[in-house]
């Protein structure tokens, strides 16, 4: 399979702390990836260091084959051919919907406003948000942030999608919503690169799962394999406790 | 007779007040002209000092390089920013209008013009107080902000004007009408460097008719109304700002989450 993102050796330390130790990774074309693992583990830290939020400390992302740690690689754009849903939503709360998932095409796709909007309106519906164009951020629930940060990722048309915990901050009763829409996604061949603690959503939805433990990658496989027959001893203690 | 006593007790008042209005009658265009020139030297001043806030207090928050020639330059400005920061908030508006406007003249031989020289003294005041207010508003903005911008693409600069800033700009109102207001009260003390504001021209009245009390009773109050008016105003547009609290549903086919298909068959 063509591999979109190829991670080699990546290590990412905070000081003394090293969070991810020699990680060696990729995420093939419409692929569906889920990351899991217990909090600490370094699979969001992972995510980020993939789209540069955070800078890794050594080893190489390759995307399509280029490094993008090289010093002249031009990160902003980038950083468009990847799609970021944030646990916490991160909607532009100075813009209303419409301008959540327009302004960045206008302004570093350089589109046209027609062409944005009509862009945006589009992935709107997807996530069934198009009546809401007109909110505000602050007037919105939890679910329905997170829908509009999904349209505002999609309308960049990027390569690849990052969700980073996307459920985590939701109430139990929106977590549904969204998963639904993620669903549709992995269903339409995104590749889509997902971590999760929804362990039931992550086996139905993803190609691979990917565990992680204390900043390594202590196992990966088909959903099939990690969660009927893990391998490692870390696995079957983490799955034991979360799938109680 | 109890009546003779409580007129004779009302009266100074009434006479205070007589002569107060015939201070306002035979001075008013003196004192307009004055409130005028406040409101004009106060209104400049602000709206420059808030423009120098922003441009310094975004220089002040741009992360620092790890390394190399950037970072140097970018130490060595924030080091002169800094020191400027420092020094007007350190020292009294009145010592810096007499520095600033008599220095220039001995030191340099430039004659400035005063009410350019007024101005320039209140904008770069402002300056100092709005750079650590906007510095502030930045920093309070939530990470999630920036980091969301940035994962879209957008620079330091464009997530700067399009999304940070914005956000500061509505958060900063409530501090930049406090500085409005505290400088239609502190260009009084401009009366140093002559300018024919409201203080200065009270001073003249006072001095020509030796009614003291009644003069800077009037322009207690000319003070008093054009703060309140100010901050009113002000509350306003916070408001505006806002929005409304309530939005329109697009109405529509009913809350579909729509087949990606279209989506796939794009690619």
């Amino acid at each position: 399979m063509e591999k979109v993102i190829d991670v080699q050796h990546l290590s990412k330390s905070f000081g003394e702390n090293e969070i991810l130790k020699d990680i060696d990774f990729s995420v093939g074309k419409g692929e569906v990836v889920c990351i899991i693992g217990a909090s600490g583990s370094g699979k969001s830290t992972l995510l980020r260091c993939i789209n540069l939020l955070e800078k890794p400390s050594g080893g190489q992302i390759l995307y399509n084959g280029e490094n993008i740690l090289d010093d002249h690689h031009n990160i902003y754009a980038y950083r468009t051919k990847l799609g970021m849903v944030f646990q916490q939503f991160n909607l532009f709360n100075n813009h209303n919907v419409l301008k959540n998932c327009t302004i960045g095409q206008i302004k570093v796709l350089k589109r046209s406003k027609e062409e944005a909007e009509k862009v945006a309106l589009k992935y709107l519906k997807v996530v069934g948000m198009d009546q809401y164009i007109n909110a505000k951020p602050r007037q919105l629930s939890g679910g329905q942030k997170q829908r509009v940060a999904i349209a505002r990722a999609l309308s960049m048309e990027p390569d690849v999608m990052l969700f980073d915990e996307p459920t985590s901050a939701l109430d139990p009763e929106m977590v549904g919503e969204v998963l639904t829409v993620m669903k549709e996604l992995a269903k339409s061949g995104l590749t889509m690169l997902i971590v999760t603690h929804e362990m039931q959503f992550a086996g139905e939805v993803s190609n691979r799962i990917v565990f992680m433990d204390k900043g390594v990658i202590a196992e990966e496989g088909s959903p099939e394999q990690i969660f009927n027959a893990p391998k490692q001893e870390r696995t079957k203690e983490f799955l034991k406790r979360v799938l109680k | 007779m109890i009546w003779d006593q409580i007129l004779d007790w009302f009266n100074p008042m009434i006479e205070f007040l007589v002569q107060a209005a015939k201070i306002v009658e035979k001075y008013w265009p003196m004192l307009l002209r004055g409130a005028g020139m406040t409101l004009f030297v106060s209104i400049l001043g602000t709206i420059f000092g808030t423009v120098i806030g922003f441009i310094i207090g975004t220089i002040r928050t741009i992360p620092l390089a790890e390394r190399g020639f950037k970072r140097g330059i970018l130490k060595i400005i924030n080091a002169i920013l800094s020191a400027y920061v420092e020094f007007f908030r350190g020292t009294p508006m009145i010592v810096q209008a007499s520095v600033i406007y008599y220095g220039s003249l001995m030191a340099l031989g430039i004659d400035m013009d005063r009410t350019f020289a007024a101005v320039f003294i209140v904008s770069i005041n402002t300056g100092a107080y709005m750079t650590e207010i906007i510095r502030g508003g930045i920093i309070s903005i939530d990470k999630g902000q920036f980091e969301a911008a940035h994962a879209i693409g957008m620079n330091h600069t464009k997530t700067m004007f399009h999304v940070i800033l914005p956000q500061v700009m509505r958060n900063i109102l409530p501090a930049l009408g406090n500085e409005f207001v505290i400088n239609i009260k502190d260009t009084s003390v401009l009366n140093v460097i002559a300018v024919t504001e409201l203080f200065f021209q009270t001073k003249s009245i006072a001095g020509n008719t030796f009614k003291y009390f009644e003069t800077y009773f009037v322009t207690c109050l000319m003070y008093l109304a054009m703060t309140l008016i100010v901050t009113r105003i002000l509350r306003h547009v916070e408001r505006k700002m806002d929005g409304p609290d309530s939005f329109n549903i697009i109405p529509g086919n009913q809350m579909q989450v729509a087949k990606p298909e279209d989506l796939l068959k794009k690619k």
